[in-house]
């Protein structure tokens, strides 16, 4: 058993690039060494900024050897025929075998040496892998993520020889770009390379290079009572923009402390890929920054400290004059620059969506517990920021300016909120606004988005969703639900965008755990609001967990089967059930039963206490089964059977005040 | 053959500049790339957003032949006006660019010989390639690549072209771009583009940034945020747009189409797009239909440009 080992060492790698590139490699190399009938033990794949590499534990150094077997002519054809088939086995004539008068050759195919499998594996990795995006270079047709230099391939200690595209295997890589004495060097198995590029200031293993810059981050902030402000994703993208992780702490000038924190933080991820750190014992943000270098400096880390905390002085200076020039404008000219913005072709312009929002606010207020005249002021308001020299330089900040804009502008606190959190929530993990005026304004905006694209029809269509409409939707979800809001969905919708907002929470209802045929169950009634909606599939769940909710639904199936083939038949006409002479007493009970809890049932579903309605249809169960062991449905006298049909069409209109009962599985 | 500074990596700092002047730091790029076997160009003679649209790079990027030259090239840039009161931004700069196609195999190397040169040691200096993929949808052109960062500011934007004018490069042409006011400030530790040395310090009339460009930077941005008619831009881009197509059917003296005329004629289309678009007289929507038009524009003038091309 054999190791292999490939590095394929390029230009730098886009970092975001990186670890699905190790993922790709790994697989394409497993499907490829399983085809070939060559199954490793272990495959292990890396990526960093300059190369991608595979290591594979335990391949045979030959494939086994296979023997095939091939039909021939039969038994007494013409001798032409069976000449064919002994020229085309390579055989002679007493090496064939005879089964049911027809010939057969053995052919057994010697396995060929791994390497060569391996060379034309890696031709194919190499020519055929999933960049999102490629490129050629020099005078080549080659494509790879940047220009391709080297390929390290060897297997059980030897150069797999190949060539693609004048790029010759070897057994040679490089070390870091920088550090060390920069010459390329000799890697025959795994443990010499990983060491080798350790000692050439490359650190392999991308987790390695993350739990370095979180050591030495902590500890250079420990070090000066700083605490360090974790991003996961920052890490991810900063672990792959160095080989040799070196994290710097650097000095910002605590005057730009003054500016919004929200601005400093998007200043120095966005733009430098800085992470934040702040003062343990406030909590607040503190006037330094880390950044990850890719070298341990030749003084220390001082010039790289100093140039970066420039760079960031001259981007904050630059925010700094955004916010200055945005408070001395303010939001008179900007809403004026509104109406020269398109917001769609078909949609207008952005002037004329904001005139859309306030009408929208001024009509959702008052269902939101909100004043509308204040609504609406907040939402002609809501867009002005766009045109604000701070949101044009970090969009991302859409809203959030405002909010500090109006506070600036010692404009009413909650239309402040309103402004900051109109475009909440902004992703699963996000709250929602909770305070009636951002209700209102959150509301709005969302729909506003949704009613428009869905009038020019440009719906989400499978994965495609430029508008992040889906996103929109859920928002508006969400903010119904955890606000426990009662809004009339279906007036504030179309019809097809009303199917939308279902769909969106039909997923939303599946990913919390409820059976979707429960969720399929409560839609089909109609019902547009969505707090009921989720209340009613709450109380059917919990309902249909009990054994006398479980054993009603077999009634309630037993009953509509049978309604159903009387209803294909059509002799039949529901009518009111009556107490008939000489019925059976479990036909009695049932009906019995069944008045005696229909008004409250109704009540209690008008009331929305739907927990309360169900536990009073579950005690049904016993009349319903008792119903249907001693009572005949089908009886020979057409009034007698007519008035159980009609008896058994009561059990299920009522029960389907609660749900579609029939949709539900079981 | 070429006589290189630099035979490919490791890279040795050069010696202190010459001058600490921002004429200084160009002149170093010029003998650098000039050792390296570039035309050392003078700039274009119209107005241009980016030294890319130089034709030295857009048209020469396209074609068989072998190319590599060097020049610095003034930018204009009307949006970025500041009345000369931003540190940082300037409406007119300058860009230095270089295109080498094919791309030689150490191009990485020799754009890293050439910040040594300027006097960025990467043994002190942070320098790192960042992903950037670079797009010009006016002259409907891409390619991949990075900016360079030097202790987090971006120095250097390299790329390797692989379209122009909407048709393939081949072979591919590198290129490399480079702020020079940028990188002047870094290199002179300078924290206001105005108070850049423009010559050397310690001649007999030292001059700063400011002393050759402020007044220019007041002027440009009052003329480009406030004085300029909208309307007459309007109508040059319309008579113009008019114009290249009408160059493009006529033929020179040995019966080629006359696309370098033609191109100049893009280059106002897209000089007055800028302007128009600096004064905030171009709505969203609108914004789309120009740079369409100006790119339809270009790539007539790029087919043109390669039905020229012999085979080299």
């Amino acid at each position: 058993m054999a190791q292999l080992l490939l590095e394929l060492f390029s230009e730098e790698i886009p970092a975001r690039m990186q670890g699905n590139a190790a993922r790709e490699l790994e697989r394409m190399a497993r499907e490829r060494l399983t085809a070939a009938s060559l199954t490793p033990e272990r495959l292990v794949s890396y990526a960093g900024p300059r190369r991608l590499t595979l290591v594979v534990e335990g391949l045979p150094v030959a494939q086994g050897d296979v023997s095939e077997e091939l039909k021939g002519p039969r038994v007494g054809s013409p001798p032409q025929a069976i000449e064919g088939f002994l020229k085309k086995t390579d055989l002679k004539p007493d090496q064939l075998m005879e089964r049911d008068g027809v010939y057969y050759a053995t052919l057994t195919k010697t396995g060929g040496p791994t390497s060569e499998i391996i060379a034309r594996m890696v031709d194919e990795i190499v020519r055929g892998f999933p960049w999102p995006r490629s490129m050629r270079w020099g005078n080549g047709t080659l494509r790879w993520v940047r220009p391709l230099k080297r390929i390290l391939c060897v297997f059980d200690r030897q150069i797999v020889p190949f060539d693609i595209d004048g790029i010759a295997s070897g057994d040679i890589t490089e070390g870091h770009r920088f550090m060390g004495n920069g010459q390329p060097f000799r890697a025959c198995d795994f443990t010499e390379y990983r060491e080798a590029l350790a000692g050439h200031f490359v650190v392999l293993d991308e987790a390695d290079r993350k739990a370095t810059i979180l050591k030495h981050a902590k500890a250079a902030c420990v070090a000066r009572g700083l605490e360090l402000v974790e991003d996961e994703g920052l890490l991810e993208e900063v672990s792959g923009l160095a080989e040799w992780p070196v994290p710097v702490l650097g000095d910002m000038d605590p005057a730009f402390l003054s500016l919004p924190s929200e601005v400093i933080r998007t200043s120095m991820r966005t733009h430098q890929k800085y992470f934040a750190l702040r003062d343990p014992k406030t909590g607040l943000l503190a006037p330094h920054f880390l950044t990850v270098a890719n070298i341990e400096a030749s003084d220390g880390g001082i010039e790289i400290a100093a140039g970066n905390a420039r760079v960031l002085s001259a981007r904050l200076d630059d925010a700094r004059f955004f916010w200055d020039e945005d408070i001395k404008v303010g939001f008179e000219p900007w809403l004026g620059k509104l109406s020269g913005v398109t917001f769609h072709a078909k949609l207008g312009t952005m002037a004329q969506r904001v005139e859309r929002i306030v009408a929208l606010a001024r009509q959702i207020a008052p269902l939101v517990g909100a004043d509308p005249d204040k609504a609406a002021e907040a939402a002609s308001l809501a867009k002005a920021d766009l045109a604000s020299g701070m949101v044009g330089e970090f969009p991302e900040l859409q809203g959030l300016m405002g909010g500090y804009y109006a506070r600036a502008a010692a404009m009413d606190g909650e239309i402040a909120d309103a402004l900051r959190d109109q475009y909440r929530p902004m992703g699963p993990s996000d709250t929602v606004p909770t305070a009636p005026l951002s209700v209102a304004v959150a509301l709005a905006d969302k729909l506003d988005t949704l009613v428009g694209f869905f009038s020019i029809d440009e719906k989400p269509t499978g994965s495609k969703d430029p508008y992040a409409l889906r996103r929109s939707a859920l928002g508006v979800i969400r903010i119904v639900l955890e606000n426990a809001l009662r809004l009339p969905m279906g007036r504030l919708a179309s019809d097809d965008l009303w199917g939308f907002f279902a769909d969106r929470l039909k997923v939303t209802l599946r990913d919390q755990g409820k059976r979707h045929d429960l969720v399929d169950a409560v839609f089909a009634l109609g019902d547009d609001d969505l707090v009921r909606i989720v209340e009613r599939v709450e109380a059917l769940s919990a309902f249909l967990a009990t054994e006398n909710g479980a054993n009603l639904l077999t009634g309630y199936k037993r009953a509509t089967n049978i309604l159903r083939a009387e209803e294909k038949k059509s002799g039949w006409k529901n009518a009111p059930s009556y107490l008939r002479d000489a019925e059976p007493p479990e036909e009695t009970e049932l009906r019995r039963a069944l008045q005696e809890r229909d008004p409250y049932i109704r009540g209690a579903i008008q009331d929305e206490r739907f927990g309360d309605a169900m536990k009073r249809l579950a005690e049904l169960h016993g009349s319903v089964d008792a119903f249907f062991e001693k009572v005949l449905v089908n009886s020979d006298i057409p009034e007698e059977r007519e008035n159980r049909l009609n008896l058994l069409a009561e059990v299920r209109g009522l029960m389907d005040q609660m749900a579609d009962f029939s949709l539900v599985a079981g | 053959m070429v006589r290189r500074l630099f035979q490919g990596s490791p890279i040795h700092p050069m010696p202190a500049l010459k001058t600490l002047s921002f004429q200084g730091l160009i002149l170093t790029l010029h003998e650098y790339w000039s050792h390296q076997g570039c035309v050392i160009l003078q700039p274009y003679d119209t107005e241009v957003g980016a030294g890319t649209l130089h034709p030295a790079t857009v048209l020469r990027a396209l074609g068989n032949k072998p190319w590599n030259a060097a020049y610095v090239q003034p930018s204009r840039r009307p949006s970025d006006g500041r009345y000369g009161e931003n540190p940082n931004r300037l409406q007119h700069y300058y860009q230095y660019q270089v295109i080498l196609k094919p791309n030689p195999a150490d191009m990485q190397d020799l754009y890293l010989g050439s910040l040594a040169a300027i006097g960025l040691d990467p043994k002190l200096h942070d320098i790192r390639f960042v992903e950037d993929d670079w797009e010009n949808p006016t002259v409907g052109a891409w390619g991949l690549g990075w900016e360079v960062w030097c202790d987090g500011m971006e120095v250097s934007q390299y790329t390797y072209m692989q379209q122009v004018g909407g048709l393939d490069c081949t072979p591919v042409a590198g290129e490399l771009t480079y702020g020079l006011e940028r990188l002047a400030m870094y290199v002179f530790g300078v924290d206001n583009v105005y108070d850049l040395p423009f010559n050397d310090p310690a001649s007999p009339a030292p001059k700063t940034y400011g002393d050759v460009f402020l007044e220019n930077e007041r002027q440009q941005s009052a003329y480009n945020f406030e004085v300029l008619d909208v309307d007459m831009y309007r109508r040059h881009f319309e008579d113009i747009e008019a114009q290249v197509k009408r160059v493009l059917q006529a033929r020179g003296p040995q019966g080629q189409a006359l696309v370098l005329p033609a191109y100049d004629l893009v280059l106002k289309t897209s000089h007055y797009f800028n302007l128009m678009n600096a004064r905030g007289a171009i709505a969203v929507a609108e914004r789309a239909s120009y740079i369409g038009r100006i790119r339809d524009l270009c790539k007539a003038c790029a087919q043109a440009w390669v039905d020229q091309q012999e085979p080299a």
